[in-house]
């Protein structure tokens, strides 16, 4: 989805120079978590806001993890699991998959800039994959803006 | 009051150089909760994990933080150490300073911002967490074994030699295998039989072993340590306990039945002994074609049993056996024979498959060993043997390689020319894939002592020329068409996986790939293990393997099955998950979630018996602990220790208060 430009515009405005964005990522303990490892061991250099969050696989994941993580002041998100058919628990990505792809268009019909809103596949030796997603993430997280002038913008609506 | 301890390494310069771990530790002090923080140079070292133990101690903790490296790396190493002073290992988190932070940013501020971040999160996180124990799991230290081939029967031998009761099960009425009707196998060229025969006879005489032949497996229940097998063993019609082996029926039967150990190149009785060597060496009624049981009449092995073994009224017997471990070792199967027409198999006799070529030669075979065609008996001159008969093959849906057919179809080429010095062999093949001990200098010696001719292409058509085959293929490293007349067509046809396996695989609830063959839980470091735990794989049910390979693998499930009746009780780890009965409301969505059938019914009773509701149980044997089940239970019943929602919620609502 891309929002209106004037929205987009109005976003650029708003923006303060200072501000940095905040990106939770969700990471799987078998393949991302050890993927971000990796990017570490290989000293691969990327953004640096954004904070992980270990689980045991990406099927532990509730969509209301990701609500509250909005509702806390987080302007991104990131869930990352192993690559399809990789899984550790077997079927738990599936699980991951089917259930961001549904809650991803809850949150675009509730007005939320999917800019905001990522999942990945990032095996345990891709730490190259890592550090590029999570600069992508963070950039597209940065055009979006921060979240709280979203609210704000909302509260303003009302 | 929570009472944290925070323990901030400086990893030498690791996490030192770009993060300010002392501005860090100082950071953590001001968090509620936390009333222990200092910064240490190494804290892995002994005097780094002794200011741990002593901080616990003096300070009364009752939650640690180390912020240090990955919990990948080290969170075993300080679970240990916190336990040795009495500390509940569980109540120790680590937050990750050094591969998520220090070495991936390079702006100190930063990164020091977000070690903060990282801490606190993990600071709100230890609160919550709960003293956890390793789970005690009992195990039956008995193994069964299903498949009675090479695979079956060394991984049975093997545990058998660790001192502990192994059940092997065989569906057909001998063990033995593919194995058995082998001539001689490659590189050495030893005769099968009599590398295999012994290993037989070994099941039999091992006290620790109980073999069922002519037996199936009707279902397994339980899991890891507790699993309870009902074995159908299948009527025989004849009380093995009353025969002597004497064979008297076998030769006075009527019934012509194809033989099934000879490839269908010789004939047996519909009361039968598979083959001489057979063990147990006694005999089984083929009911489908036993004329007494098709027709009603007959009854000749009856009347003239010696012993009064026969019993035409015998039922299928069911047994129960428990064990704790089960070793998967069904094997593999040959391609169906009608499978690939233009190579004319079934319309030409003298067309035959590479396990018919083996019986042909094999001094037990229906001609004793000598090279005979099946259509006129007379010894074949010219052979040509074609590789890759559906293996490779992606148009029919067999990507794979057989991998054992070119070192097979070498050893032919040799057996050939040891047989019938003047004949001429022809091998058609794509690769000649020959990697393994010696199996390459093998290969060159079929075609350099034996003078095998390799041709490398595809064969299109085989077809009669004044009543003589004539094959023609590419050569397509002369660029051109080559034509052959053959007296004998051998076609190395793929290895497949046994049909209705995967009707087994979900009796077990063992996965299989697309070909069918059974899953391992990881390609490369749990190669024999499947993701249900307590059952593990041996031989070509896995993948197409040699003999050695089988062999081998059949010796590392046995050693994984010792591993596991090696301790007292089995030990987990207690990160797994938990039900609040009072909120579950029974509906079993966590049930479909599971990966590892590890949700069960349990009925919740009033004091006078009756059950009032049946909730979700979670069986801590099978359980693995990935979630998936607390992340699609409604009523948020079910937890999973470790990763519980209070966890994950502290973590999420400690990540505001940024650049501070």
């Amino acid at each position: 989805m891309s929002l209106p430009s004037e929205v987009i515009e109005e976003n650029k405005n708003e923006i303060k120079k200072d501000w940095q964005p905040k990106v939770i990522a969700f990471l799987c303990n078998w393949c991302s978590y050890a993927g971000a490892d990796l990017a570490g061991t290989s000293r691969l250099r990327y953004d640096s806001h954004i904070e992980i969050i270990r689980v045991p696989c990406s099927g532990r994941m509730d969509p209301l993890f990701i609500l509250k993580c909005l509702e806390k002041g987080a302007d991104g998100i990131l869930v990352s699991g192993c690559h399809p058919g990789d899984c550790h628990y077997a079927t738990g990505n599936y699980y991951a998959r089917r259930k961001f792809a549904t809650f991803r268009k809850l949150l675009e019909f509730c007005g939320f800039d999917l800019r905001r809103i990522h999942f990945s596949w990032v095996s345990a030796a891709e730490g190259a994959k890592w550090s590029k997603v999570v600069n992508e993430v963070i950039s597209q997280v940065r055009e979006a803006g921060p979240i709280a002038n979203m609210y704000s913008r909302r509260e303003n609506q009302l | 009051m929570a009472r944290i301890g925070v323990f901030v390494c400086w990893c030498g310069s690791n996490i030192a150089e770009n993060v300010d771990v002392v501005e860090v530790a100082r950071y953590a002090a001001t968090l509620p909760g936390v009333v222990h923080s200092v910064d240490y140079k190494y804290m892995c070292s002994d005097p780094g994990q002794k200011l741990i133990t002593d901080a616990i101690r003096t300070q009364h903790l009752d939650g640690v933080v180390v912020a240090a490296c990955s919990p990948r790396m080290h969170e075993v190493t300080y679970r240990r150490t916190v336990a040795t002073v009495g500390f509940n290992p569980y109540l120790f988190e680590m937050a990750n300073l050094r591969e998520h932070c220090s070495w991936v940013h390079e702006n100190k501020a930063e990164a020091t911002i977000k070690a903060k971040n990282l801490v606190r999160m993990m600071v709100e996180k230890v609160k919550q967490n709960q003293p956890l124990y390793q789970i005690q799991i009992p195990v039956t230290k008995r193994a069964l074994v299903i498949g009675g081939g090479i695979a079956g029967i060394q991984a049975a031998l093997d545990v058998a030699a660790g001192g502990y009761e192994v059940i092997l099960l065989e569906k057909d009425p001998s063990i033995g295998g593919h194995m058995a009707q082998l001539d001689e196998t490659f590189p050495t060229l030893d005769c099968s039989q009599c590398i295999m025969t012994p290993r037989m006879v070994e099941i039999v005489q091992n006290p620790n072993i109980t073999l069922y032949s002519y037996s199936e497996l009707d279902a397994l229940e339980g899991y890891i340590g507790n699993f309870t097998a009902k074995i159908r063993k299948k009527a025989r019609s004849v009380d093995i306990t009353k025969c002597t082996g004497c064979g008297v029926c076998q030769q006075k039967c009527p019934a012509k039945v194809p033989s099934e150990f000879d490839e269908g190149l010789s004939t047996r009785g519909a009361i039968y002994v598979p083959f001489p060597q057979a063990v147990p060496n006694k005999p089984v009624i083929d009911r489908e074609h036993c004329i007494k049981f098709t027709k009603g009449k007959c009854g000749l092995c009856e009347k003239i049993c010696p012993a009064g073994a026969i019993d035409y009224n015998q039922q299928d017997e069911i047994v129960e056996e428990k064990v704790g471990a089960v070793i998967v070792a069904t094997g593999y199967d040959l391609l169906p024979k009608d499978t690939y027409a233009e190579y004319g198999y079934g319309q030409y006799p003298d067309v035959i498959t590479s396990l018919q070529f083996e019986r042909l030669v094999s001094a037990s075979g229906p001609t004793n060993g000598e090279l005979k065609r099946p259509s006129d008996g007379k010894i074949p001159q010219k052979i040509v043997f074609i590789q890759c008969v559906g293996s490779r093959d992606a148009s029919q849906g067999r990507s794979y390689c057989s991998k054992i057919c070119c070192m097979y179809t070498a050893k032919h080429t040799m057996l050939y020319r040891h047989k019938v010095p003047k004949g001429e062999a022809y091998v058609f093949y794509m690769d000649i894939r020959a990697g393994g001990k010696n199996y390459d200098e093998f290969v060159r010696r079929a075609i350099e002592e034996d003078k095998a001719v390799y041709i490398r292409g595809r064969v299109s058509k085989i077809y009669l020329q004044n009543g003589r085959m004539v094959v023609r293929g590419a050569d397509t490293l002369i660029g051109g068409q080559v034509e052959i007349k053959a007296d004998m067509v051998v076609l190395a046809t793929a290895i497949t996986a046994p049909k209705g396996i995967d009707k087994f695989a979900q009796k077990l609830g063992v996965g299989y790939d697309l070909h069918h063959f059974l899953s391992e839980a990881h390609p490369k470091l749990r190669p024999v293990e499947t993701n249900s735990a307590g059952i593990y794989l041996a031989g070509a049910c896995q993948a197409p393997k040699d003999i050695p390979e089988a062999v081998a693998q059949a010796g590392a499930a046995a050693g994984k099955v010792l591993g596991l009746f090696g301790g007292k009780n089995l030990c987990r780890e207690p990160i797994v998950a938990k039900v609040n009965e009072s909120t579950c409301i029974g509906c079993f969505i966590c049930q479909k979630a599971c990966a590892y059938g590890a949700i069960e019914m349990k009925g919740l009773k009033d004091r006078k018996g009756n059950v009032i509701k049946v909730v979700a149980s979670v069986n801590t044997g099978k359980c693995q602990g990935c979630g998936a089940c607390t992340a699609t239970c409604r009523s948020n019943s079910i937890e999973l220790e470790g990763y519980n929602d209070q966890q994950i919620y502290a973590q999420i609502n400690a990540i505001g208060f940024t650049n501070d």
